[in-house]
């Protein structure tokens, strides 16, 4: 079996929702969609970004998990909560750095995105990644990324003190050797702003 | 609302150590429930002593996982918290009629399993409540606290007694006699019900392919089913085939029951002990909604409890996630859809410096 990856590049979506229709037709988690697609400043750009789950080494959402209901498997993909112990507590859905992990109110049960599984297991692509038209998404070998994309994939992070390292990659521009997430980004946006009528972004948002 | 920082300290014996004195604890507490209730052993069945002393193993086994259960910290802080809840004097009464209310909901029920889907619920309400029944019965008998005998004057009459006191005698042949002989006939077929159900939805989901195992997934179905089966042989044995066969039926029973008992505390069943967990965590929620909530640092939306975040520092700072920002503020206070904003924000911030330092300013 090649060896394929994982790589988000959030700067190619371009809001489609293709990933989000297509995750919900994943036979693990059929009916449910488990990606994220956010707006990201509505006032100013139409931008979009995708967030599947980054498969993390060490995840802190297991580890933050009363029941020990999420596991990893050899492979290293962390799975979605197993169903017998989830007990809903929502700590892994407030923990995770990444915002991944989804509450499922009526069923009293976390999910999250488990690469799809049932296809990554067996050499398949994810279904987001075999849908995407940007690239945003994508699932293949490290050469061919390497060869065709201007950044580099990197798979280190820094949340505050906090190193992660991730099955999944983002791309960046070279010479990056870790994402560090402090306060640059991290200010308040204004909140309550007038509301606008023409604000699509706040339709997209209002869609989902 | 005390910190429940205190009960976080790092323990002073290791984990192995106080889980070994939780599952001693839990198998003598057994012992001495099995000594009192069979008055001295006079009501012990000794041809039940196999079930009893698995139950004892496996009441050690229990006890101990639980206690390793409770060492992790986030477990920890459920447990002094829901109890913390749950007890607070002035809010006893409400939380007693609450706790019946999802109770009923959760655990009789088992209403969210439904929502999931139809098959799961079928599946796994008969397989728990055929269970229940059939250790409603068969625990008490083995462990000598409920017994059966014949009345002196008449055959036909069964009198009987629990922890010795007499319940009471009723005729053969009465349908509550018959009720009660079958009681455990009944509870297998609701078992092999809910076995066949879930098997069905494991042949026919193509999700559970791929995750499913052998000895999580498909060794608890196959345990039921071979006890559910020979139990009912042993029924068939007696009514149908004139006891033939019923020794060695009956110890290939008792050697199917007992695997079972002692993998309780291994696989799958351990949710059975692990799940009222998740009665706690609905007072937390409930406590938490009540009380003040945490606004997100970086869009100023609620988006848990105060009490929530607060008690996830402690958890972190107890598990080594050191989440703390370099300008004092702290990453647990930004929302989970600000931290998903943040990454994309991050990325082009990677972008734009990079390109600057290309352009030579
Ligand atoms: C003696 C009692 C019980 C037995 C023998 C039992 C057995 C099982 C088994 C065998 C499964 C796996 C089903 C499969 O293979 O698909 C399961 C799943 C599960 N059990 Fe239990 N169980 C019991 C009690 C409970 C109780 C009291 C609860 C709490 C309400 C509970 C909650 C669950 C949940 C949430 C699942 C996952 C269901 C799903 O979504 O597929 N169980 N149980
Ligand atoms: S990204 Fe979040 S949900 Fe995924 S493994 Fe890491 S901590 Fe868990
Ligand atoms: S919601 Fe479920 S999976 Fe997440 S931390 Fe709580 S018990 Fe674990």
């Amino acid at each position: 079996m090649i060896r394929r990856e994982f790589f988000i590049d959030y700067s190619r979506c371009i809001g489609c929702r293709a990933c989000v229709q297509a995750c919900a037709e994943c036979d693990t988690h059929r009916g449910n969609s488990m990606i994220h697609l956010e707006t990201i400043e509505r006032r100013d750009t139409l931008q979009t970004a995708p967030q599947i789950c980054m498969h993390c080494d060490d995840p802190v959402c297991a580890r933050v998990c009363p029941a020990d209901a999420i596991k990893k498997t050899p492979d290293g993909v962390v799975q979605s909560s197993l169903k017998p112990r989830c007990i809903a507590c929502s700590n892994c859905v407030v923990s995770c750095p990444f915002g991944v992990p989804k509450y499922m109110a009526e069923f009293e049960q976390m999910m999250k995105c488990d690469m799809c599984y049932d296809r990554s297991s067996i050499g398949k692509k994810p279904m987001c990644a075999t849908v995407c038209p940007s690239g945003a998404l994508t699932y293949t070998t490290m050469e061919e990324v390497q060869r065709t994309r201007p950044g580099i994939p990197v798979n280190s992070w820094k949340f505050g003190g906090e190193e992660v390292t991730t099955k999944v990659h983002v791309m960046v521009p070279r010479e990056t050797t870790r994402v560090e997430i402090d306060l640059i980004q991290i200010q308040p946006t204004p909140q309550a702003l007038p509301a606008d009528p023409y604000d699509v972004a706040l339709m997209l948002e209002m869609a989902q | 609302m005390t910190p429940a920082r205190n009960s976080l300290r790092q323990p002073r014996l290791s984990d192995a150590t106080h889980a070994m004195f939780w599952g001693l604890a839990t198998a003598s507490l057994l012992i001495l429930g099995i000594l009192t209730g069979s008055r001295g052993l006079r009501d012990f069945d000794p041809a039940l002593v196999s079930y009893a002393g698995a139950a004892v193993l496996s009441g050690f086994g229990i006890g101990y996982r639980y206690a390793m259960w409770l060492r992790r910290p986030p477990t920890r802080l459920y447990w002094y918290r829901g109890w913390q809840i749950f007890l607070a004097p002035q809010k006893l009464l409400s939380n007693l009629a609450h706790l019946a209310r999802i109770a009923w909901n959760t655990i009789v029920l088992q209403r969210f399993i439904e929502r999931r889907s139809h098959l799961r619920w079928t599946a796994h309400w008969f397989l728990a409540w055929g269970c229940i029944l059939a250790a409603a019965v068969t625990f008490p008998l083995s462990f000598g606290w409920i017994r059966f005998e014949t009345a002196r004057t008449n055959q036909e009459i069964y009198r009987a007694f629990m922890f010795g006191i007499p319940l009471g005698s009723f005729h053969l042949g009465t349908p509550f006699a018959e009720m009660t002989f079958d009681i455990l006939d009944i509870a297998a077929v609701m078992v092999l019900i809910g076995v066949f159900f879930a098997l069905w939805r494991r042949g026919h989901d193509h999700g559970a392919w791929s995750v499913q195992q052998f000895s999580d997934d498909m060794l608890p179905l196959i345990l039921l089913f071979a006890i559910s089966t020979t139990g009912l042989f042993l029924t068939v044995s007696t009514h149908l085939m004139q006891g033939i066969y019923y020794g060695f039926l009956s110890q290939l029973h008792a050697v199917t029951v007992i695997f079972t008992l002692l993998y309780l505390p291994f696989g799958k069943f351990f949710h059975i002990f692990q799940r009222p967990a998740q009665i706690g965590v609905n007072f937390y929620k409930q406590a938490g909604a009540s009380g003040p909530q945490a606004r997100c640092h970086r869009c100023g939306q609620e988006f848990a409890s105060r009490m929530h975040i607060d008690d996830l520092k402690s958890v972190q700072a107890a598990l080594g996630i050191r989440y703390q920002l370099s300008n004092g503020l702290h990453y647990q206070d930004i929302c989970a859809a600000c931290r998903r904003k943040n990454l994309a924000l991050t990325q082009d911030g990677l972008w734009k410096s990079y390109d600057n330092r290309l352009r030579g300013n």
